[in-house]
């Protein structure tokens, strides 16, 4: 358990860290993230002492670091950083192993850690452990930045935006291999970040800091519901509207609809339907306001030559306004006779149309972006 | 003969070399750990180097005396510059995210030292060594008018009864040397920063 209490920080004048109290529990995956300059580094590198507050006490496991040896501390604490850092003078075994020797591991021990670490990445140890960081891609680089974090099995690990140099598919790969280490070593994971995807997937907890004090800190499910400031509102863009469902019967509806005025004729009528290939028909007044729908059925059974096709509108179809909640269309929906909800401008004119076709592509694009048809 | 000589100018400069390289790096180092000390090292070291070379021979011999030994003091201090300032500079310059990971490991200081910042400053101190082994070659010859060996005697001889000859058979084998250990060495020095 790491125990932030009071924690402050300045550079002179420059105020880097306001008053810091949180707790991240033992396995908990949790994500520092803010815009640049908020001071997530500084936070980070308090806990391995890299830099030591003005005021405040950080507890590990309810003791206070300022009492332990730094160099020991920083043994147990593992690091990683976005540049990666590995020592281009040592091989990938070297750089795995430094740890370990630092420790006083025997050979046949830390030798084993090395192969056990290179298994874990699916990066062979024959093949891999001789080579030196520059005969590496980068994203194998920052695999094995990531195992000689681990190397020593420190109980924390700090990561200090790890992937943020990396393309956006090695990137992806890593987030996944650390989430899959985190679970299954379960290591109490504190990991810096300014992508908000990331912090999303890979994160317990999120926690979000502003010019030195954090503004909110929670589950990134809680941060989406409820996000307590604007600034996370922002931060978190495309995935708030999804997870507040802040949407409406505009959103869902098909706006390429088929109106006719309340005097148009049977035959008529149903020419139109079989062109446009639509099975009813919106009638609007003379003002454009809406009067009532028609459908396929009711024009062959009721309609006939010259007959008006105002005189056999229903109103079965169920009325929403474009701002209505989506959820209550949604219900209206499924329970109308007719199979769609007709949306309505405030001024009564004809918005739109949304059928269980224009519903599903609309909660589609939703999910997954725009889509291709 | 002039081989004896030529060994005699070579052992002389070895010594020196390598009694500087220790110095040099140990200043070096102290330069870049101790805030203090940085700028009283790299001035000292500097001025060392303004200080004409015979001047600073004959310095030497009103303490040291005539000899071989003398020369060797005098060749040590004169190749210091070279090899504190490129040592200092690289251990400053060793990209501050390497020394950050280093520490964040839990490395000491002098592990820090010894097994990330040297080997990463190693081109650069070769270097230093590559010129001061170059210049010291040519210097060395001056410790003929402090009583030492080497290639200036027959040089001074030479001058001595003008004869072209044994000025040229001294002074070829310097310019030889000098050559051959700086084209060596280059390529050395290439290779390694290549690597680095
Ligand atoms: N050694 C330093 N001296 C002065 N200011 C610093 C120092 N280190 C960081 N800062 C300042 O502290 C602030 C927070 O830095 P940092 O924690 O690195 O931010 P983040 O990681 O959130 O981008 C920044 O404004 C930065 O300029
Ligand atoms: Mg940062």
């Amino acid at each position: 358990m790491i125990r932030f209490e009071n924690v402050t920080k300045s550079y002179g004048k420059n105020v880097i860290l306001r008053n810091l109290n949180f707790t991240i529990n033992p396995g908990e995956f949790v994500v520092l993230i803010g815009p640049s300059g908020c001071g997530k580094t500084t936070t980070l590198k308090t806990i391995n002492r890299l830099i030591e507050p003005d005021g405040g006490k950080i507890f590990i496991d309810e003791k206070d670091i300022t009492k332990e040896n730094p160099v020991e501390l920083r043994r147990t604490i593992g690091y990683v950083i976005q540049q990666i850092g590995l020592f281009p003078n040592m091989t990938v075994e070297e750089n795995i192993a430094i740890v370990p020797k630092l420790l006083k591991y025997p050979k046949e021990k830390w030798q084993g850690v090395v192969k056990e670490l290179l298994e874990l990445v699916g990066m062979p140890y024959e093949q891999n452990a001789h080579k030196y960081p520059s005969e590496l891609s980068g994203g194998q680089q920052q695999r094995i930045g990531v195992l000689r974090a681990l190397a020593a099995s420190p109980p924390i690990v700090l990561m200090d935006e790890p992937f943020g140099a990396l393309d956006p598919i090695t990137r992806d790969t890593l987030q996944d291999e650390v989430r899959r280490i985190q679970k299954k070593l379960k290591k109490t994971i504190v990991f810096v970040t300014h992508d908000m995807d990331e912090a999303l997937k890979m994160a317990d907890v999120i926690v979000f800091m502003d010019s030195g004090k954090i503004l909110q800190m929670a589950s990134p499910e809680e941060m989406l519901r409820n996000p307590a400031d604007p600034l996370i509102a922002e931060f978190m863009g495309k995935h708030m509207s999804n997870a507040n469902m802040i949407f409406t019967a505009a959103d869902f509806m098909k706006t390429r609809v088929t109106k006719v005025s309340r005097t148009t004729l049977t035959l008529q009528s149903i020419e139109l339907m079989r062109n446009r290939e639509v099975n009813s028909l919106l009638v609007i007044n003379d003002d454009d306001t809406y009067f009532g729908s028609v459908s396929i059925e009711k024009l062959r059974s009721q309609g006939k030559p010259g007959k008006e096709i105002g005189d056999m509108v229903s109103d079965e179809a169920p009325v929403v306004n474009v701002k209505d909640d989506a959820r209550e269309t949604f219900d209206k929906l499924m329970t109308s006779p007719t199979g769609y909800v007709v949306v309505l401008n405030d001024d009564a004119t004809v918005a739109g149309l949304i059928t269980k076709t224009s519903m599903t592509k609309a909660m589609g694009e939703a999910l997954w972006g725009e889509m291709s048809s | 003969m002039i081989f004896n000589y030529i060994t005699e100018h070579v052992v002389i400069v070895l010594i020196a070399i390598l009694v500087s390289i220790l110095i040099g790096i140990v200043l070096g180092v102290i330069a870049y750990w101790v805030r203090l000390a940085e700028k009283l090292i790299l001035w000292i070291v500097e001025i060392l180097q303004t200080i004409p070379s015979l001047a600073l021979l004959a310095m030497l011999m009103i303490v040291f005396g005539l000899g071989n030994v003398t020369l060797i003091v005098g060749l040590v201090l004169y190749a210091l510059m070279p090899i504190v300032r490129n040592t200092h500079t690289g251990l400053t310059n060793v990209e501050p995210f390497i020394k950050d990971a280093a520490r964040g490991m839990g490395m000491t200081k002098l592990q820090r030292l010894v097994k990330v910042e040297l080997p990463l400053s190693f081109p650069l101190i070769f270097s230093g060594i590559k010129i001061a082994l170059v210049n010291s070659l040519s210097v060395a010859v001056m410790g003929v008018l402090i009583g030492a060996g080497g290639l200036g005697f027959p040089i001074y001889r030479g001058i001595q009864t003008q004869s072209m000859q044994l000025i040229l058979t001294g002074a070829i084998p310097v310019v030889l040397m000098a050559l051959i250990f700086d084209f060596f060495m280059s390529k050395i020095e290439r290779r390694l920063l290549k690597r680095a």
